[in-house]
């Protein structure tokens, strides 16, 4: 398998003093090459941190811990800026990632960093805007933007380095549902098109509709690991976790649950009402 | 409200002087302020003032736009001509207020002089601002600085522009922030608007203090997304946007030049 992030023995703990606290616990774990991952936990399990450890913002705390991305160890100072811009990220806040006042110098900052000549750079940012839909904004200030407008000015900023794998930590947690929406169709599509690695971390289960695989995080350990289906039909692990789980997938469960004959696999409406409509069919012959 | 404070007055259009290199303008600027200050006689400050309203008029920004920088700055204007009113010396004496104020010629004369060399100053330099976006002026800052190079100073220079991007960037962020804050200490009863001096002083404390916090987590937040974009102290950058002289520019420089040309003449044969 050809895995394009691969964690072993990983694990990460903050000391404060005396006290220390255990974040991440022995993770093993192969993000495979073009695949979509979506990582699910709730507030405080250690999925930020996760995300952080792999593309190298933070190392593994224990000595025999180590993070590949294409085979280069993310402790090797010398390759930090080679796996930066293989592993790109996205974070929560479009706010806080945004540099500069013009959105075409924002998505700039990258290839610029990267030494290209202005006009590669210039080919990349058009290029880069194009793709989030953003192009027509390229003179206007983000501070004019909405919640979603900026994070796709984000995702661009990201996409003009041109990664292999992009990793989203939580871009939607501050959108209103139409800049989820927006934020969540250019992911599946650069997957889907572009054949880009993708791991998305949310706690948004809604969100993990359109990944290969879920990981399930829950204090610093990968609970569950599987397909969509598998993941979200296991209702007593999720509310285990915390995890909000979708009115839609619950109402399934507790139809499941009273008697009747029904998948519990679904997460978005239209497959519920599929579910249940099959269940009633079958009851009728 | 607050959300129109902007940083900078930039003014958009695509006139002559909006389409000059922004190193043009600022170094023009520089110029012109000297030469004001180097005009020495009324036939010089005239042709400073005629110069100065050609131009103000070439940029296209709508006059009302510069009273509004002179009225703001009245006082000082008013407070100025009046102490010079009364200093300058010379000439006949029109009349004595109480003590020893006197009002003479010469004093009229001064006061005068240096009220419309105030105007033109500020009339000159608002022109900057309100034909330049900010970061055309960082851009060109960094660019006029780049000299420091030679003494080592690259890194320094390089911190100073990235320091004012940020700071532009991040005005009307923490404005925003400022306002929902005001807003929640408001709802939990706070009262920013009435009381003595020392209590407003002391009703700002609450808002400062979540105001830096947040600030220091952005900050925090920040340097991780650029970190994440490769930024490793501007070491090999290549900005995209590079300014570049034109024959415009050319020619605004011979414009300016004549004109100083003409200051020093007047000021030795006139």
């Amino acid at each position: 398998m050809d895995n394009q992030i691969e964690l072993k023995n990983v694990a990460f703990s903050y000391e404060n003093g005396e006290e220390k606290r255990d974040i991440i616990k022995n993770i093993n774990l192969g993000i495979e090459r073009g695949s979509f991952t979506v990582i699910l936990g709730h507030n405080g399990s250690g999925k930020s941190t996760l995300a952080k450890l792999m593309n190298g913002l933070y190392k593994p705390t224990n000595a025999d811990g180590t993070v590949l991305v294409d085979g280069i160890d993310t402790r090797d100072e010398k390759t930090e800026i080679e796996i930066r811009r293989k592993v790109g990220m996205v974070f929560q806040n479009p706010d806080n990632q945004l540099i500069a006042s013009v959105v075409e110098e924002d998505v700039a900052f990258g290839p610029e960093n990267l030494g290209l000549p202005p006009e590669k750079t210039r080919e990349r940012v058009d290029e880069a805007l194009k793709s989030v839909g953003m192009y027509e904004y390229r003179k206007s200030t983000p501070h004019h933007l909405s919640g979603g407008q900026k994070q796709r000015v984000a995702i661009a900023g990201i996409i003009a380095m041109r990664p292999e794998c992009l990793i989203l930590d939580e871009p939607t947690a501050m959108l209103d549902p139409k800049g989820r929406a927006e934020v969540m169709d250019i992911i599946t599509r650069f997957n889907r098109d572009e054949k880009m690695t993708i791991v998305l971390i949310t706690h948004f289960m809604e969100e993990a509709e359109f990944a290969d695989r879920v990981l399930l995080l829950c204090d610093g350990e990968i609970i569950r690991d599987g397909t969509p289906g598998e993941i979200f039909s296991d209702i007593k692990t999720l509310k285990e976790t915390g995890l909000d789980v979708p009115q839609s997938t619950e109402l399934l469960y507790e139809l499941k649950k009273s008697g009747i004959d029904v998948d519990t696999d679904a997460i978005s409406v239209e497959e519920a009402a599929a579910r249940i409509y099959a269940a009633l069919h079958l009851e009728e012959k | 409200m607050l959300k129109d404070i902007t940083f900078g007055q930039y003014y958009e259009g695509g006139s002559f002087i909006h389409r000059l290199d922004a190193r043009t303008k600022i170094i023009l600027l520089i110029l012109n302020i000297v030469f004001l200050f180097l005009a020495g006689n009324y036939y010089s400050l005239a042709l400073c003032s005629i110069f100065t309203a050609f131009v103000l008029t070439l940029s296209k920004v709508p006059a009302r736009m510069f009273l509004k920088n002179i009225k703001t700055i009245l006082p000082i204007i008013i407070f100025t001509s009046l102490l010079n009113l009364f200093y300058g010396t010379g000439g006949r004496v029109l009349f004595t207020l109480f003590w020893k104020l006197t009002v003479t010629t010469g004093g009229i004369s001064r006061a005068v002089f240096i009220t419309g060399r105030i105007v033109l100053l500020i009339l000159i330099s608002s022109l900057l601002t309100y034909t330049t976006t900010p970061n055309d002026i960082t851009d060109a800052i960094e660019s006029l600085l780049s000299f420091l190079r030679v003494f080592g100073l690259r890194g320094a220079v390089h911190v100073l522009a990235m320091m004012m991007t940020i700071a532009l960037r991040f005005i009307p962020t923490l404005v925003e922030e400022t306002e929902k804050i005001m807003n929640a200490q408001k709802a939990r009863g706070a009262d920013l608007e009435n009381g003595k001096l020392l209590d407003k002083v002391k009703a700002l404390i609450p808002i400062l203090i979540p105001l830096l916090i947040s600030s220091v987590r952005r900050a925090y937040e920040l340097a991780e997304a650029m970190e994440c974009r490769c930024y490793n102290g501007g070491v090999g950058r290549v900005r995209m946007k590079r300014l570049r002289f034109s024959l415009r520019d050319l020619i605004a420089a011979m414009g300016n030049a004549l004109c100083c040309g003409g200051v020093i003449a007047f000021n030795i044969l006139l």
